[in-house]
């Protein structure tokens, strides 16, 4: 619970974390995931409240968020991150299953980092998340303060 | 309404006064003349008589030639102070005795007439002297007119006064009676002009008689209440349709705002399809995968094509449930009309199939389109379903013909696609524009059944018309019917 991980996933569904994980693990990058189920958990884990609020500092490299999550949605963790001044600079992409235009130009109107489509075939959804993976955790330099990846 | 510049009242003064003083006028001319002929002829009458006892008393004096008594006889006239020469004569037509007697030698001698006459302002009598039927001379009296002249003056003056009299009751009196037609006419008036200033229809002219402006007034009336009752049946009726509109309003808005509600809903609905239906189609594609991963070595051949074939459906899913949002934003997306050069749409659609044309045999016979009036994002949309249909069911024909023609027409252009492909029934023909409606089977040509069902809603959408001709086995040709820019514009219908 308190470890340090590079890549927070928020996501409400087993399933997709799971598919998630499996492409990850293809760049090895699974064991640097830290899972959060929904919207509230992942503000918390952030924002180091409640459940997290032992956890050591330090923000992740990356934010994974689901547009639709129970109690609190993706787009309400980005509006707090980027009202918040510690945490405005976190890297944050939208891994989403809605291809509406309004979804889009609100996540982009709040400041998010890429908004990632997730495909229906699996294959171009492996791809997809491999690549985010690779990119995000490993050679996009994040801003100060981040978790450094241990080599 | 102007006040008229004369009244009916004074024209009818003016006429009575005209009527009233010519007669008066004429009936006292006439008076004066008649008193004037018979004061005449009384007055010759009166100097017969007199001339009559003269000639008698003078019949002595001529028998015994005796002047002296003829002067007396004469001088008796003096009592008539209008009588101013008399002259007796004997038989021979000589002067006897004068009157007055001191009348001047050159008195007249006996003039030949006889009788009674006027000569100027004067009356004369010349009459014989009789005794017995014989004649002793002649009696010769001249009288003057002066009593004719005052009598006439006073006459006259006394007709004029009368007249002027008259005339003054005349106007008295039709200045009086004209208020009996006048009045009612008036009060006619005013109440016609009553009505049309203030349009109040329950005005009433209060004319009671019995002649003709009375029927004039009751008409007048007759035809105001009938205005009136009118006037009262067209308010109501207005105020119904005012009443109906505001209904009808009040439903417009109640329907708008279902409709705004029930469009919500759609949106949500879609969003949920778009969102919540790929999740599982995902995790089936996903598992799938993963299980052919972990089983890499130990299934068999039929085990593999089993996950295969989940595989392959959810991916078909996957794109039926994009094509059928695409769609659902095809219908709600605003258009943006304007003039588009198709040649050039056509040429952009045709870069765009290159990849599926590259290792094809194709005629393509694409002579110069008009340019038509419409959204040319849609209208590539139109273009690309009908060219890749085109091209997808001419699979197997070498050469593929396909021809891109246009039809120039009064309201409307008639774009069409022909080709010599596989064709359809004509019986199936009304399925061919609905939702997922296909009529070849998967195996034979691939795809979902909702290219054709958005160009109807986007042609549709344009106010224009589209329908198919083909011939199973000989190709089809596809129709599309914009209307011009500003050509009437023909009411939306849903395509059966």
């Amino acid at each position: 619970m308190s470890e340090l991980r590079r890549v927070l996933l928020a996501e409400d569904n087993a399933k997709d974390v799971e598919l998630t994980l499996a492409a990850l693990e293809e760049h090895h990058l699974a064991n640097d995931v830290v899972v959060v189920r929904d919207g509230a958990e992942a503000w918390e884990y952030l924002a180091r409240e409640g459940r997290y609020a032992q956890r050591p500092p330090g923000s992740p490299a990356v934010v994974l968020l689901d547009l639709k999550m129970p109690k609190v949605d993706g787009l309400e963790v980005l509006r707090r991150l980027r009202a918040t001044e510690s945490l405005k600079t976190i890297p944050v992409v939208m891994l989403t299953s809605s291809r509406e235009e309004k979804d889009l130009i609100e996540s982009y109107r709040l400041g998010v980092n890429a908004y990632v489509v997730k495909p229906v075939a699996f294959d171009a959804f492996m791809h997809s998340v491999k690549s985010l993976g690779l990119f995000w955790a490993v050679l996009n330099e994040p801003p100060p303060g981040t978790i450094r990846r241990v080599a | 309404m102007k006040a008229p510049h004369t009244s009916i009242g004074q024209k009818l003064v003016t006429a009575m006064m005209l009527t009233s003083t010519t007669v008066l006028v004429l009936s006292g001319a006439a008076l004066v003349f008649y008193d004037f002929v018979s004061f005449r002829q009384s007055l010759a009458q009166g100097l017969g008589t007199r001339a009559e006892i003269v000639a008698a008393n003078s019949t002595a004096a001529l028998a015994f030639d005796n002047r002296d008594d003829a002067t007396q006889v004469l001088a008796a006239l003096k009592s008539d102070p209008s009588t101013v020469m008399a002259v007796l004569y004997d038989q021979e037509g000589r002067s006897f005795a004068t009157y007055p007697s001191a009348t001047p030698p050159a008195a007249p001698t006996a003039p030949n007439r006889r009788g009674t006459w006027f000569e100027r302002s004067f009356i004369v009598v010349h009459r014989p002297v009789l005794e017995d039927g014989r004649a002793l001379g002649t009696l010769y009296l001249k009288s003057d007119l002066r009593a004719l002249a005052g009598r006439q003056r006073v006459f006259t003056l006394v007709v004029m006064l009368a007249v002027l009299g008259s005339i003054g009751v005349a106007f008295a009196m039709s200045s009086w009676l004209q208020r009996g037609i006048a009045g009612p006419v008036r009060t006619l008036a005013d109440a016609a002009r009553l009505v049309s200033e203030s349009k109040d229809f329950a005005v009433r002219a209060s004319v009671v008689s019995d002649d003709e402006l009375g029927l004039l007034a009751r008409s007048f009336n007759e035809m105001l209440s009938e205005i009136q009752l009118r006037d009262a049946a067209l308010r109501a009726s207005e105020a119904r349709l005012r009443q109906l509109n505001g209904d009808l309003e009040r439903r417009v808005h109640a329907r708008t705002a279902e409709l705004e509600t029930s469009n919500r809903e759609l949106e949500a609905f879609s969003y949920s399809v778009s969102h919540d239906l790929r999740a599982p189609l995902r995790h089936i594609d996903g598992f799938a995968d993963l299980l052919r991963r972990h089983t890499l070595s130990g299934v068999d051949d039929k085990a593999r094509r089993y996950i295969e074939t989940i595989s392959e459906a959810a991916k078909t899913m996957g794109m039926l449930i994009d094509d059928l949002l695409s769609f659902s934003r095809m219908s709600r997306s605003e258009m943006q009309q304007r003039s588009v050069n198709v040649n050039e749409l056509v040429a952009e659609v045709r870069a765009a199939l290159g990849a599926e044309t590259a290792d094809r045999e194709i005629v393509w016979d694409t002579p110069p389109l008009p340019a038509v009036f419409g959204d040319p994002a849609m209208l590539r949309i139109v273009l690309m379903n009908l060219l890749s249909n085109a091209v997808k069911y001419t699979r197997g024909r070498a050469p593929a013909r396909i021809t891109i023609g246009a039809n120039d027409e009064e309201h409307e252009t008639v774009l069409f696609v022909r080709d010599n492909g596989a064709g359809f029934d004509m019986a199936y023909r009304h399925k061919l524009f609905g939702v997922f409606q296909r009529l070849h089977s998967a195996e034979e040509f691939e795809g979902t059944g909702i290219g054709l069902a958005n160009v109807n809603r986007i042609i549709q959408r344009h106010r224009g018309r589209v329908w198919a001709e083909a011939d199973i086995g000989h190709g089809a040709t596809f129709f599309i019917a914009l209307p011009k820019e500003g050509a009437a514009q023909q009411p939306y219908r849903e395509a059966a």
